[in-house]
This record gives structure tokens, sequence and C-alpha cells, in this order.
């Protein structure tokens, strides 16, 4: 019988370093999508408080702390990123298992900012894309979460299935940003 | 060309999908003029046009867009749910 082995979505991908650029894999845990019933989003916000810590994210933000956020993630939606979540929030929202259906990155360092200004139409100026501040847009053309985590560290995400090609986009972008060698 | 999405705020156009016109959906099952033209019969006006849009590269939430469109202006973004097609 064949023996199955699990790999991550960016096995063999990364980490990818270049200058002070680095662009590597985040291991999020579970990831549940939590879309809440008509009518049920104070009650769930409150559920959500007290199994796991977080109040509901407002749309374009992140609540929540290291190892079990909430990121907002489109209208009337948002991801739990850590734990399993507790049973006692199904009875006010639609609960998906999403863990293994995306690829989660983290890139950091020095001109991060300008690598996904390459490859996205958000505004990602300091003033307007604070941290904590998450959005959903494109990213080189696939439906992505971009999140900001620090001054200079950010949090992408694409479908599992697109990886490859959302690695190959960041790295030619970080290549770029670092051959201009305007960030130390 | 930039839209404001009541949701997610000023975004880009390349993350919208066009849809049509926002026409409201007649009443009742039988078919009669105003059936004919909810499916079939559009305006091409020169100036203000109210279409249907989807946020689909972000919330996904659909939007009526109230534009000019010899100016190109954007008059006003409302979610379709409460402005109603």
């Amino acid at each position: 019988m064949a023996e199955l082995r699990a790999e991550t979505p960016c096995a063999g991908l990364v980490p990818v370093r270049v200058a002070g650029l680095s662009l590597s894999e985040v291991a999020p845990g579970r990831m549940t999508s939590v879309a809440p019933y008509r009518g049920q989003e104070r009650a769930l916000s409150a559920a959500l408080k007290s199994a796991h810590g977080m109040a509901w994210p407002a749309p374009g933000r992140m609540t929540g702390r290291e190892g079990a956020r909430a990121i907002w993630f489109g209208q009337r939606m948002a991801l739990l990123v850590g734990p399993d979540p507790d049973p006692a929030l199904a009875a006010h929202a639609a609960l998906t298992d999403q863990s293994d259906g995306w690829a989660v990155l983290r890139l950091e360092g020095a001109g991060a900012r300008e690598v996904l200004a390459r490859l996205t139409p958000l505004d990602l100026r300091e003033r307007v894309f604070e941290q904590g501040h998450t959005a959903r847009s494109e990213l080189a053309h696939m439906a992505a979460s971009v999140t900001r985590m620090g001054g200079d560290a950010w949090q992408v995400m694409v479908f599992r299935s697109m990886t490859a090609t959302l690695v190959h986009e960041v790295e030619t972008a970080m290549r770029r940003v670092a051959a201009r060698g305007i960030f130390p | 060309m930039r839209l404001s999405c009541p949701i997610c705020g000023e975004r880009d156009r390349r993350e919208f999908y066009y849809q049509g016109a926002a026409l409201a959906r007649p009443e009742g099952e039988a078919w009669d003029a105003a059936w004919d033209d909810y499916l079939h019969n559009r305006e091409n006006p020169a100036g203000v046009t109210r279409d249907l849009w989807q946020h689909e590269q972000g919330c996904g939430a659909w939007l009526v867009v109230t534009r000019n469109t010899i100016t190109h202006e954007v008059l006003g973004v409302a979610l379709a749910a409460e402005a109603g097609a």
C-alpha cells in the first residue's frame, strides 16, 4: 500500500532570500473560515471573545495575537487562524476548515512593501496600510489575502494550487527591488 | 478608474467585475412588456448610468455603481443588497 507523506504547500519552494528580503512559509495551524448567520454577528463576536480571546474583526482588520488570530476575509467572513474552532461558534456561524487550502507566506525585510507594490494595486503606504490591517485583493492576478504583521513584515495567502506561481512572482519582484540597490 | 467599495474603501478597477445595467426585477411571473425590458432591452445612455459590479477580487460584495459615461465621473457606490437593483 502506498505510503502518503504530508507536505506543506511551499515545500521545496522557500525560503527565498534576496539581499535583506526573505520569503518564508508560515505554519499557521488550523485555519477555519467563519461566516456568521444572519443577525448573529454580535453573538458570534461574544462567543469568539470568550472561546478564543479575540473580537470579530472589522472589515480590513485583524484581531487576536500570535497563535490565535481572526483575519477579515471578505464580506461577512473571517478566517480563524491557529486554534481548533470552539464548537460553541457553530451556533452562530458556518465553520469550514481551510487548513490545507491556502499557502501562507511571510515576506519581510527592508523593501518588502516595494516588492508587494509591484504585484498588487493595493495602497500599501505606511499611514494607509497600518500594522494589523488586512485586505483581499489581487496579487500577480491571483486572489490573495495580504496582511501587515509588523513594520516590514507582511503575510500573503493564496490558494494552495497557486503557490509555485506566487513564489516565482514574489521572488522575481524581490530580485528587481534588490537590484535597485536603494535598500540596505 | 477607481471605485470606492462601501466595505473595503477605494480600490483599483482591476479588482472589480462588471455585470451590466442595474435594473429592478419586475413583479409577478406573468409575461409582459416589463419582463421583456428587464431581460432584453437596454439603454445605452450618454450620461448617468447605474450598473452592477462585483468586488470579485476583494470582499465579494455586489455593488450598484452610479457613473457618468461622458465625464467618467463615479457618482456613487452602494451595496446592491441595500440599494436594491
